[in-house]
């Protein structure tokens, strides 16, 4: 295993972060022990609190599981799961994601600056995710209280299920969004090619452009963008509430 | 699981990297097919010549005797197991008809003016190495990796499955109503060597080929009459298309640059590609053909 504390290294680039992990040289097994051994609260003045992940290539599984106060800079693309199940750390991906980044995220931040792929923060509890660039199909998925924020534009089928927290798009949004949607937040600025089975617009009102403002402020995003030029869906809530007239169904 | 990648080259100068590429492409997406690999690559050719793609089975040791029942019009190279025979257009069927009655053992893997398929069982980086994969050039190819849901791991199973000439179709996921279609497709004279879904595919679309749909066309219905999840790529001799089922069951993204378009089931598969760091990086939409055609 390749794990170079700061005091080690002469590489000038790696002397902001404590440790360097290279994946041509590691395997993701090692990284993702390292990580899972290091305690939730880590003691004031810890050198462990900034990791940089070299070389990930598209690897699945980086940093997955984690539940550490750490921050991890990842240098490259990355694979499916990235930063599943993460509590507490802070992921920055310089590169792209595959399918299911932040899956069934509790709690944490992962920012990726280039585009993810399928089923974004999909089941996620907490926490918050930032796409830079566009997110693909069935993002947000049964989200159930995690904030996704997504600079471009979302695929089709997202937030399908979705039951608690906030989706905001900067861009479009594909098709069928929101379907068989519960109570989550969605803020959409570009345009919507169809919305799914019981989704619908709903008025953007002063309350909830505060609370988008707060949530964009929060990582701070205040003013990147006109909260006012929002539109807001959400469920017309005909779905999961027990109907008689359906009786027959059952 | 199974893994595609594809590349259609729009710049004439990369043409002699696409073997390169291409081999680069398919080894990364071994973890999602071990079991046998293969590729389709659309290159070279001559005018009033075909070429006909010929699968060996191990110890088949004929070659010259193949060489000399075929005669002097028949040119063939062997290709680790494969041996593509380059033949005058107008003599095709005879020659097919000899090979069948000089070495029955043989199996026709594609017939075009300018395909030649190979498809080995096996890693992939054994495959494209037995057949040299990295050296060929071309315009434009597809490549697959196996892991064998529908039918057994065998060579007649792995991809790219060809159904007509220059045509060929790799799958990844599986149809559930394959044995119908196959039924209706037997009727429309469409033959079919294998117990494979993807095969299936690949007739369906030659079959709406021959009945003059445009590859786009063809693709369009099949929507209609193929039920089942699926992501699918499709070479012809000018053309590279992709389609996904409905719902995008399975993965699939794409990068296109000036130089060229490739698809990769993982984005890792594109990831040493030239250019691809500001190549326009998208994942198809489900239910939508996309379809890349060169001048003819």
């Amino acid at each position: 295993m390749n794990i170079r504390s700061q005091t080690q290294t002469k590489d000038t680039a790696d002397t902001a972060f404590a440790r360097t992990i290279d994946l041509d040289t590691s395997s993701v097994r090692e990284l993702n022990q390292f990580l899972h051994d290091l305690p939730r609260a880590l003691p004031p003045g810890s050198n462990a609190t900034a990791l940089r992940v070299l070389n990930p290539r598209g690897v699945h599984a980086v940093a997955a599981g984690v539940d550490a106060d750490v921050t991890i800079e990842i240098a490259g693309d990355v694979g499916y799961y990235c930063g599943g199940m993460n509590q507490h750390a802070t992921i920055l991906i310089d590169g792209s994601a595959g399918i299911g980044l932040g899956e069934n995220m509790m709690s944490g931040l992962i920012h990726v600056r280039g585009n993810a792929s399928d089923s974004l923060g999909a089941t996620a509890h907490g926490g918050t995710i930032i796409v830079d660039g566009n997110a693909s199909g069935r993002c947000g998925i049964s989200m159930k209280g995690v904030d996704i924020i997504v600079k471009g534009s979302i695929g089709p089928m997202s937030a399908f299920m979705a039951q608690a927290g906030t989706l905001a798009v900067f861009g479009d949004v594909g098709e069928a969004f929101g379907d068989s949607l519960y109570e989550a937040q969605l803020y959409v600025r570009g345009s919507v090619a169809s919305l799914g089975a019981d989704c619908i617009e709903k008025p953007m009102e002063e309350a909830h452009r505060a609370a988008l403002y707060a949530k964009l402020a929060q990582q701070g995003l205040a003013g990147e963008v006109d909260v006012g030029t929002f539109r807001r869906y959400g469920s017309a809530r005909t779905l999961y509430h027990f109907h008689v007239d359906n009786a027959g169904a059952y | 699981m199974c893994g595609i990648v594809g590349l259609f080259l729009k710049d004439a100068s990369l043409e002699s990297e696409l073997g390169h590429h291409l081999s680069v492409m398919l080894e990364t997406m071994t973890a999602r097919g071990p079991d046998s690999a293969g590729f389709a690559v659309y290159g070279g050719g001559e005018a009033g010549r075909t070429k006909v793609t010929l699968r060996a089975p191990a110890g088949f040791d004929d070659f010259a005797a193949l060489e000399t029942a075929l005669g002097a019009g028949a040119r063939l190279t062997r290709r680790g197991s494969h041996i593509v025979v380059s033949v005058p257009t107008n003599q095709l069927d005879v020659i097919l008809q000899k090979i069948k009655t000089a070495a029955p053992a043989l199996a026709v893997s594609s017939v075009g003016a300018h395909m030649e398929l190979y498809k080995e069982v096996g890693l992939p980086a054994d495959v494209a190495s037995q057949f040299k994969l990295s050296e060929m050039a071309g315009t434009h190819g597809i490549g697959h990796t196996r892991m064998a849901t529908e039918s057994a791991v065998t060579t007649a199973g792995a991809h790219p499955f060809s159904t007509g000439k220059d045509q060929c179709l790799v799958h990844n996921g599986s149809l559930s109503n394959h044995n119908q279609v196959r039924r209706r497709l037997i009727r429309e004279g469409i033959p079919f060597a294998t117990e494979n879904d993807t095969e299936v595919a690949a007739g369906y679309l030659s079959w709406r080929l021959a009945e003059g749909d445009s590859l786009g066309e063809a693709l369009e219905s099949s929507l209609k009459d193929l039920d089942g999840f699926y992501t699918f790529v499709v070479g012809t001799d000018t053309g590279f298309g992709v389609l996904r089922d409905p719902i995008a069951c399975k993965h699939a993204v794409m990068a296109e640059t000036d130089q060229y378009v490739a698809f990769g089931t993982e984005y890792r598969a594109l990831s040493a590609l030239p250019g691809i760091e500001s190549a326009n990086i998208f994942e198809p939409n489900p239910a939508t053909v996309y379809f890349w055609n060169r001048a003819a």
